[in-house]
């Protein structure tokens, strides 16, 4: 993936054939523990596309204008810090004018800052030296991405609660494996995108 | 004194291993575990940091505010993460480029902030330092049992050395995500069964406990939450 990819691959890219969680791995923590229902799984996601834009949009002037070329070490201790005071900053903006909103996501957006996806996704940005459109584009097509795998994995997960499991792989085994089903159907988009 | 010592190291290599007891830091173990050298080297990475930043965290103690104590713990984490990156991008270029966002990621790796709010911010520097090399020789072991399984499976080698890769024909998956879900699955299935059969509690589920971002996600509660659903 490089500044000449066209856009729609990126996003096509970002929802299915990197899937964030099905194929990098990131966001594993959210992934298992928040997909027991799909609303909860659908807030979540939400939750995560957002800051996962806002944080792309805002970490990357800082690493182009101020941490080129000399400071580009500072990398990963200014982007988290930057993230830890997004999710902040989204929180009490929500709390205070989109009441709404805030009273749907509020409780996710804490467990956001030490989520892996978002600076890992700020981290792909810089390391695959998008520009500023594409990075906002891969970060949209990362969260959709995280929603598609949430969504399904949460619908999955309540089937699960009613099959009949053998007793060894109760609680978390059969999650797992249940991901790895899940994921093993995404490999069959590999290659779409580019 | 020196028994509840070795009592703090071992800890974390077996009982509370964290990432099959704790069910912490699954990223990494699921991402960079297609082979045993990625493995071990991210198990080492993850516990220098670890020790180190337990070690700072334990000595800041008592100067860091309560309320502040999340961001300055991420803080000096990411410090840390930043000097090995720099040490391992000067040193061992091939290593760098093998676990690539993995090595920055080691900073939102849910163990070591797990163990600076449970462990190093309360008990004193010795214990902490023991504390984060169990754990993270614990975390190194997982990781290179998941590596070796997942590489000779997935190609028949270890460290790249041909073991049934002339008889066997590779199993691909195991180095593609689903195979990494489906081992680390039955590995939690098989410390499931040991836990048992030693009168233990299973982990059923990635929980509220095993989470680092309970202490400043109070209102969340989702322990209760969960038992609500399970109802």
């Amino acid at each position: 993936m490089n500044n000449s990819t066209a856009i729609a691959s990126i996003l096509l890219a970002g929802i299915l054939t990197n899937n964030m969680v099905l194929s990098k791995f990131l966001g594993i923590c959210p992934f298992l523990g928040v997909s027991k229902k799909v609303n909860t799984a659908f807030s979540m996601s939400i939750a995560v596309t957002l800051v996962m834009v806002v944080a792309s949009a805002v970490t990357w002037p800082i690493y182009h204008y101020l941490l080129m070329p000399n400071y580009t070490y500072l990398e990963t201790i200014v982007f988290i810090l930057v993230i830890a005071a997004i999710v902040q900053f989204i929180e009490i903006f929500l709390k205070r004018f989109i009441k709404p909103v805030y009273n749907a996501l509020g409780i996710y957006l804490p467990l956001i800052t030490t989520n892996c996806a978002v600076l890992g996704i700020t981290q792909i940005n810089t390391a695959n030296q998008l520009d500023f459109v594409r990075s906002m584009i891969n970060a949209l097509g990362a969260g959709l991405g995280f929603m598609l795998a949430m969504l399904l994995f949460s619908g999955v997960r309540e089937r699960l609660e009613t099959a009949n499991i053998p007793e060894f792989l109760k609680g978390l085994p059969i999650t797992l494996i249940s991901a790895a089903l899940v994921s093993l159907s995404f490999l069959g988009f590999a290659g779409i995108g580019g | 004194m020196a028994n509840k010592n070795i009592g703090y190291f071992t800890n974390g290599l077996l009982k509370e291993n964290p990432v099959l007891r704790l069910v912490l830091g699954t990223c990494p173990t699921l991402a960079v575990t297609t082979s045993v050298k990625d493995g071990i080297s991210m198990g080492l990475a993850a516990t220098v940091v670890l020790i180190c930043s337990n070690v700072a965290i334990s000595l800041l103690r008592k100067v860091i505010p309560d309320k502040v104590r999340i961001p300055a713990f991420i803080t000096i984490i990411a410090g840390f993460v930043s000097v090995v990156q720099m040490l391992v991008k000067a040193f061992l270029p091939s290593v760098d480029k093998a676990l690539g966002i993995y090595l920055p990621l080691i900073v939102v790796n849910c163990i070591i902030l797990a163990r600076a709010e449970m462990f190093a911010s309360k008990n004193s520097v010795l214990p902490s330092a023991l504390d984060g090399l169990g754990m993270g020789l614990g975390f190194t072991a997982t990781l290179t049992l998941m590596g070796t399984i997942r590489e000779l499976l997935g190609t028949g080698m270890i460290f790249g050395q041909p073991v049934t890769a002339n008889f066997i024909s590779p199993m691909i998956i195991f180095l593609l995500p689903p195979g990494g879900f489906f081992v680390f699955g039955m590995l939690v299935a098989a410390s499931n069964a040991i836990a048992k059969r030693q009168g233990k509690q299973p982990v059923e589920h990635l929980g509220c406990d095993s989470c680092p971002s309970k202490g400043i996600c109070g209102k969340t509660d989702c322990a209760e939450k969960e038992a609500v659903t399970n109802e």
